[in-house]
């Protein structure tokens, strides 16, 4: 049960190391942590779970049904489906299958549906249908004007990302993994064990995994590897007022062409709408931050798809950067003399395909010679529900009445009460920031971006609960002239 | 199975506009009068405001203070403010709501709600500027409650955006938490407040006012390290901050509003209200700063005392008003306030804004091609974000059974 964030790492040398805390690193640790005779550590630069790529997706479970047939993706993405979603159901991860619909907005598009129906049916993903424009109309109403068909996919799913890595790393660290946060890995090199030199200090490994994501190269070069390169291609979505929600059903998928790739329109688990995703090929790793052309035209393309949607207030903007290596499969790769297994290139599938890497992860392992010893179940977690679809806190009597707290809401954009503030301060893998928070509780998330809350939630996250007589700053008198004009 | 509790009037919000209307209906005998508060405290906005400007020329207050009085005066009268209850939706008929707090669930049925849920600042998000997502991004709302309500440490220099009263109030803020204002920065091309104010900070606070400059980038990562800003001549620079405070662009805080289907007027955002302040709902009044965002805590505070009347009426037996006729606004007039046309009593006056400064404007207001009414108001120059006032001695003219009416500037 350790999570540590400052210090010198152990001097223990561990049976493996993990490199990255993201959705697959988290995934792979959990699927350690089934092995209880291996000490296993998760090391991860930032001072948090799924700050990297993985929080900023576009929170998609994805059949795999245009995954490309025969790649190693294809097979995992349509495993991890499976898996995440029985997963997901016992977690408390919060999962909506509302089925995708790939519209077609001009001849090409609709020649190109019947193939991506063949190539759906290919990857095992059935019960796809195609549509006319008058069953397109009424099953999305709100849809732009001129939609000449569609494809529907029912399986398509959307989930919470953020709860999904936190589940994961949950599991792992109550089932003995030490997750070491604030560890960014400098330098590497090998005596019989991996020595992982990193800001606070050396951790040994005799197996080592890379789950780096955007660095993923850089560490597999530090190993002497070569294999790729990865090219940050970032993403640009906006997310759309709650009030927004009614307009959409479905996640609405471009239909991909000649021309590329245009942008979705999605419903999220957290009751809003995304817009989005751009794809610039930038280079560099730090680059999420978003642009005036960017949010321009995913407006633009958003009118054509939901004109409505352009009438609501946006609630929060974001980029993130997409794992691209220039080949359209994953880079997994075991190099077993060096007892060392590369995970790169897990492109925006990597959230749906996770435990399913985790799982053909394991078994390199144990071809480059780790004893993985006997499985134990880890016990089930319980995550706090962030989804729309279940009952939240706020909604339950039972819980209320059990601890009022529950009923105090103090983020009123998301309801978010200050049972579930104190609950995720108190948790196994706190948040170390205020941002951590958001993604734990939904706290500032919301349409007033702190308006409202933002200090309280901030009181509550710094100091606890809040104590009488704090000292606040002295009021200026009335009519000086800065005293003029209240709102 | 929820409780369901009967009250006569149920007031959501307990700002400037629900405590006045509070205040006197349980004056005037209205029987059980309630006011649902979701924050801890009662006193809306004001309570966070700690300047003067508040109360009235002859007894200035601050906003704390004045915050203060009002929820007095609606407890004194006989109002229950209920602080920590969120009005969450409505149930399918009437005027009834489901509310949470630490007592569980509730169902409130009321023989009328008035809603008074205020506004607020658009967030960085909501404006669509571009950039990176640091720590250090403010409204002026939280920045106030960080600095005056929990003494929260903000940063050292911060980049005020606007030239409005209420950006004013933001920059004192800053100073009052030993911060340093970089700048203003306003679009338009003078600021938005008095002469006075405007005077003493550029030249007594030495903070300068950058006009027709937008802010086209937050830069920074982990925290804001400069907001990039353009010129309308195409100049761009950085100014280095670590802190900066998006300032008015309000918007009604309309989410009651929508859950309960009431018709919003398209100019303001809010629920569409006559000149007694009925919506489109019968039962539900609305008041104050989710009518038109954002007004002056007396403005809100007025209409308050005002949507009292018509509650007191419509308990009475009074009906419900038709839909009436919509009264609309030509750019560069922004809204109006109220925006429906009732046989029911025309306002005091309606409230304008305008998207563009105007010098020496003069007002029509029309009907089906019909001039009802020309006039030159006051002030001589009527400024975005300032308030703009149009009598309603024209209101008896309009046609109840015409089109809509229309006010223009010419």
């Amino acid at each position: 049960m350790t999570v540590t964030a400052e210090g010198p790492l152990p001097a223990r040398t561990y049976d493996v190391a993990i490199v990255g805390a993201g959705v697959v690193g988290c995934a792979v640790a959990r699927e350690l942590a089934r092995r209880p005779r291996l000490s296993v550590a998760l090391v991860e630069a930032q001072d948090d779970v799924g700050q990297g790529t993985s929080k900023a997706n576009t929170a998609i479970l994805h059949t795999g049904f245009d995954a490309a047939p025969g790649t190693l993706e294809a097979g995992l993405v349509r495993e991890g489906h499976d898996r995440l979603g029985a997963y997901a159901a016992a977690s408390g991860i919060p999962v909506e299958r509302v089925g995708a619909l790939l519209v077609a907005w001009d001849e090409e598009q609709l020649a190109a549906l019947p193939r991506l129906a063949a190539k759906a049916a290919r990857n095992g993903c059935d019960g796809t249908a195609l549509l006319d424009p008058a069953e397109l109309y009424a099953r999305e109403p709100r849809l732009g004007r001129g939609a000449l068909g569609a494809l529907h996919v029912p399986g398509e799913s959307i989930i919470c990302p953020w709860t999904t890595t936190l589940a994961y790393a949950t599991q792992a660290v109550r089932a003995g993994v030490d997750l070491h946060l604030n560890s960014p890995v400098r330098k590497v090199d090998r005596n019989g064990a991996h020595r992982l030199l990193t800001a606070r200090g050396t951790l040994r490994a005799r197996h080592l995994v890379n789950a780096a994501g955007l660095h993923a190269d850089t560490l597999d070069r530090m190993l002497g590897h070569d294999d790729f390169t990865v090219t940050p291609r970032r993403g640009q979505l906006l997310v759309y007022d709650k009030l927004a929600r009614p307009l959409v059903r479905h996640i609405l998928l471009p239909v991909p062409t000649a021309l590329g790739k245009g942008v979705l329109v999605a419903p999220t688990v957290h009751g809003n709408v995304l817009l989005g995703p751009t794809a610039e090929d930038l280079d560099d790793k730090r680059a999420t931050g978003s642009t005036a052309d960017g949010l321009a035209g995913l407006r633009e393309q958003g009118r054509r798809i939901l004109p409505a949607l352009l009438e609501e207030e946006v609630t929060a903007v974001y980029a993130g950067l997409r794992s691209a290596t220039g080949q359209e499969d994953y880079r997994i790769a075991a190099h077993p003399e060096q007892a060392y297994v590369t995970v790169g290139g897990i492109r925006s599938t990597g959230l749906t395909a996770s435990m399913a890497i985790a799982a053909h992860v394991t078994g390199l392992l144990a071809e480059t010679g780790l004893d993985l010893g006997p499985v134990r179940e880890p016990e089930p977690v319980a995550m706090p529900n962030l989804g729309e679809a279940f009952p939240r806190p706020y909604q339950r009597p039972d819980l209320i009445a059990a601890d009022p707290e529950y009923g105090a809401l103090v983020c009123h954009c998301e309801r978010v009460s200050r049972g579930e503030i104190r609950d995720a301060l108190a948790s196994l893998v706190p948040p170390r920031s205020l941002e951590g928070l958001r993604r734990r509780t939904r706290a500032r998330a919301g349409r007033c971006q702190g308006f409202y809350c933002g200090a309280a939630v901030r009181e509550l996250f710094e100091r606890g609960l809040p104590r009488a007589g704090r000292p606040t700053v002295a009021e200026p008198s009335a009519g000086k002239p800065y005293g003029r004009g209240g709102l | 199975m929820t409780a369901v509790r009967s009250v006569d009037v149920l007031v959501v919000g307990a700002g400037p506009a629900g405590l006045a209307a509070a205040a006197r209906l349980a004056a005037a005998g209205a029987g059980r009068v309630e006011v649902l508060e979701r924050e801890a405290r009662p006193g809306g906005v004001p309570r966070h405001c700690a300047h003067g400007g508040f109360g009235t020329r002859t007894r200035p207050l601050s906003g704390p203070a004045y915050a203060h009085r009002l929820a007095e005066a609606a407890d004194r009268a006989g109002a229950l403010l209920r602080t920590g209850l969120t009005a969450l939706d409505w149930a399918p008929a009437g005027p009834v709501l489901h509310a949470v707090g630490r007592g569980g669930p509730e169902t409130i049925e009321a023989r009328a709600v008035v809603l008074a849920t205020g506004a607020r600042e658009r967030p960085r998000s909501a404006r669509l500027v571009p950039g990176t997502r640091p720590t250090g991004v403010y409204t002026t709302g939280e920045l106030q409650q960080a600095v005056h309500l929990f003494g929260q440490h903000i940063g050292t220099r911060a980049v005020v955006v606007g030239a409005e009263d209420v950006s004013y109030a933001a920059a004192g803020t800053v100073r009052a938490a030993g911060a340093e204002v970089v700048a203003l920065v306003t679009e338009h091309p003078r600021a938005q407040t008095g002469p006075v104010r405007a005077r003493a900070a550029r030249l007594r606070d030495r903070v300068p006012l950058l006009t027709h400059t937008t802010v086209t980038e937050l830069l920074g990562h982990g925290r804001l390290s400069g907001v990039r800003v353009r010129h309308r001549d195409g100049r761009t620079a950085v100014l280095a901050c670590d802190t900066v405070v998006f300032t008015g662009d309000f918007v009604p805080d309309h989410e009651l509003a929508r859950r309960g289907a009431l018709v919003l007027d398209p100019g303001t955002r809010g629920p569409a209200v006559d000149g007694a302040l009925h919506t489109s709902r019968p039962g539900v009044f609305a008041a104050g700063n989710v009518l038109h965002a954002a007004e002056r805590a007396g403005t809100a505070a007025a209409e308050g005392t005002r949507v009292a009347g018509a509650v007191l009426d419509f308990l009475a037996g009074a009906c419900w008003p038709a839909p009436g006729v919509p009264l609309a606004v030509d750019a560069p007039l922004r809204w109006i306030a109220p925006n429906r046309l009732t046989p029911a009593a025309p306002p005091d006056r309606y409230l304008l804004r305008t998207g563009a400064p105007l010098n020496r404007p003069v007002l029509l207001v029309h009907q089906d091609g019909r001039l009802l009414h020309r006039t030159r108001p006051r002030p001589w120059t009527a400024l975005p974000n300032r308030t703009l006032t149009l009598t309603a001695r024209w209101a008896a003219r309009a046609d109840p059974e015409g089109g809509e009416v229309r006010v223009s500037t010419g």
